[in-house]
């Protein structure tokens, strides 16, 4: 089992970070590698249990499933059904904390998958610095200045 | 009564392993957190030992009993909650909890508690915990970590075009086996350091007994001809490879172990046993404490355990680990006999020794003896080896510790047990470097080193010499001619 984790600071409130996040049909509108996403069986995005179906921008179709969503803890964690990436047992979370020090958030962005040894590092970078990191470099980027 | 959460969070420049390696410290807070007046660990348990008690006394007056019940070294937990407290808080149960930002490496810091308060102080004491202890130690622990970079050479890593390259040194070299003169010093070089690695540029660099003994041949198998001797050092931190998470560039650091390599103004080595120094330990200090302080702490708290009722005879008690031995045996209330060569070495003895014998002709066991009203002594701490042999057995009381930490005055031929039997006389050969194998237990000896050093329980004297004088220095301390511990400056 691979695990991945990438946290980052965004200079804006939990509530401001969550509102933008939180929509699991929302990935086009705030992370740049996404190109389209809908959600299968027309249920509404924040149905547990709904698979989300989007396209990344580099042309690889992938499958969701929602898996938990709570307002409460700011937390969504999702698994990843079918992939071209090559990898299995994917279960990811997505999670915000209030930093009270300055009204920030504080973000976490984690997964755990099975692959093939052999692709364990380019795997762990691409959705570690890639996915990740790069969703959270799109966050500060939109709430740099606003504030 | 219903129970009420205060939570605060925020985020510290700094990785976390080092924010961790204070907060886990359940004893820490008197160095960092302003409100603090006076914190102990009771019943002398280790700060680690869940279910341990702090004991705290605040700066207002007040006072609180506080037990670790969680400490989590993987997910970076501490929780802790009020036993009894002249403060209303009841049922009170904390948490700190630790994340590392991987984007920066710094840390998030988490602080939440929930309690219950006498109706109507809700509000009050609700802002007295997250405002006046989290908050204000938010602030109090970020300028600790400061100030402990402050007294560095440079609080900035090392500019990026010098990582890569080597840095020219000054080292001594062992040319031959031999005297002093075989000490040369020459020019060569620091590698940047690799996976694990520190490059430190050393200020003070620690002579031993045992760089004598490296350098004659009689431990030949430390140092090749044509290596650099030395074992302890202290300096600052150029760069670090990657991989070391525990100290960083501008830190200053001290280490005792092999291998050796010591002698020179810039090294590049493992960082595993290379410590950061804390702000009221300096590095001459350091490179004359690190590896006789803790030659001291083993023998007195853990080879032995030297208390009131004791009588040690300290051999070489102006010598540098004799004068630390004899301090430390005092300060712990053990009955000190010293010997020393001269007279001159009789006055500096007498200011941490019960009973200063002169020992010019060999002879000390009669006035040991006299000293301890006959009984002679139950601990003697031995760097003089063969020559002193018979003495020392006259000296030591029956079912005593014989402990041979060097042999100053001749190699030791083979010692039969029915020799020592003739007094159940337990004699032990250790050798330092075993007992600071261990990371935790190296931390917890060189933090029992400088807490002593703090608290005015050592009080070394330091002999200094230039690096390049190291043959100088070699000489006067085989000649019996320094007192305390000696030193050589880069």
């Amino acid at each position: 089992m691979i695990k991945v984790y990438t946290s980052s600071v965004i200079d804006a409130p939990a509530d401001a970070v969550w509102s933008r996040i939180r929509d699991f049909n929302g990935l086009p509108t705030w992370h740049p590698a996404i190109a389209d996403s809908r959600i299968e069986q027309n249920l509404p995005s924040d149905r547990i249990g709904c698979v989300r179906n989007f396209r990344r921008r580099d042309g690889g179709t992938i499958r969701e499933r929602l898996l938990t969503l709570s307002d409460y803890e700011y937390e969504c964690t999702y698994a990843m059904l079918e992939s071209p990436m090559g990898v299995e047992n994917y279960v990811a979370t997505l999670k915000l904390t209030p930093i009270t020090d300055g009204n920030r958030t504080f973000t976490e962005w984690s997964a755990e998958f099975d692959c093939a040894a052999a692709r364990e590092r380019e795997l762990s970078q691409s959705i570690g610095q890639g996915v990740f990191q790069g969703g959270f470099d799109a966050l500060k980027a939109h709430f740099a200045g606003r504030r | 009564m219903s129970l009420q959460r205060v939570t605060r969070s925020t985020v510290i420049d700094a990785p976390i392993e080092r924010v961790w390696e204070i907060l886990r410290d359940f004893n820490s807070h008197l160095y960092w957190h302003p409100i603090i007046a006076a914190s102990e660990i009771e019943d002398g348990l280790a700060p680690d030992q869940v279910g341990c008690v702090r004991n705290f006394r605040l700066q207002d007056g007040n006072a609180l009993r506080e037990q670790l019940l969680t400490l989590d070294d993987h997910k970076y937990i501490s929780t802790y909650c009020i036993l009894d407290s002249t403060i209303p808080l009841q049922r009170y149960v904390a948490t700190v909890r630790l994340k590392p930002v991987t984007d920066g490496r710094r840390t998030f810091w988490h602080w939440q508690s929930t309690f219950a308060t006498p109706p109507g102080r809700e509000r009050e004491l609700a802002d007295a915990v997250g405002n006046g202890v989290y908050v204000a130690g938010f602030t109090a622990l970020r300028a600790y970590l400061l100030g402990q970079r402050t007294n560095a050479v440079s609080a900035q890593p090392a500019p990026a075009p010098l990582r890569n390259d080597p840095l020219e040194a000054q080292a001594i070299v062992l040319t031959a086996r031999g005297g002093a003169e075989q000490l040369k010093s020459v020019t060569t070089s620091a590698a940047s350091p690799g996976a694990g690695e520190v490059r430190i540029r050393q200020t003070a660099v620690g002579v031993n007994y045992i760089d004598v003994y490296v350098r004659t041949g009689l431990y030949a198998g430390l140092v090749e001809v044509g290596g650099v001797p030395g074992f302890e050092a202290a300096g600052t931190v150029i760069d670090v490879g990657p991989g070391v998470t525990h100290i960083l560039p501008g830190d200053r650091v001290a280490y005792a172990c092999p291998p050796a390599g010591a002698y020179t103004s810039m090294r590049t080595m493992s960082a595993e046993q290379v410590l950061r120094l804390p702000d009221h330990v300096s590095e001459e200090q350091a490179a004359a404490l690190m590896l006789k302080g803790m030659t001291a702490e083993y023998i007195l708290f853990r080879l032995h355990r030297v208390g009131a009722g004791d009588i040690v005879l300290i051999h070489a008690a102006a010598g540098g680990l004799g004068m630390l031995a004899a301090q430390w045996a005092h300060a712990l209330g053990a009955v000190v006999i010293g010997t020393v060569g001269s007279e001159a070495k009789a006055r500096v003895a007498r200011d941490y020794c019960d009973h200063v014998v002169l020992n010019q002709n060999g002879r000390f066991a009669d006035p040991v003896l006299g000293a301890s009203a006959g009984r002679g002594a139950n601990l003697i701490v031995d760097g003089l080896g063969e020559v002193a042999r018979e003495q020392n057995m006259q000296a030591l009381a029956p079912t005593g510790h014989w402990v041979s930490v060097g042999q100053a005055a001749g190699a030791w031929q083979p010692i039969d047990p029915a020799w020592l039997g003739q007094k159940s006389v337990t004699f032990s050969r250790p050798v330092v470097f075993h007992y600071t194998s261990q990371p935790r237990q190296l931390r917890e000896m060189a933090t029992r080193v400088f807490d002593a050093l703090r608290a005015g329980t050592l009080r070394p004297q330091i002999a200094r010499y230039a690096l390049s004088a190291a043959a100088t220095a070699h000489l006067d301390l085989e000649s019996r001619r320094t007192t305390g511990q000696v030193v050589l400056l880069g």
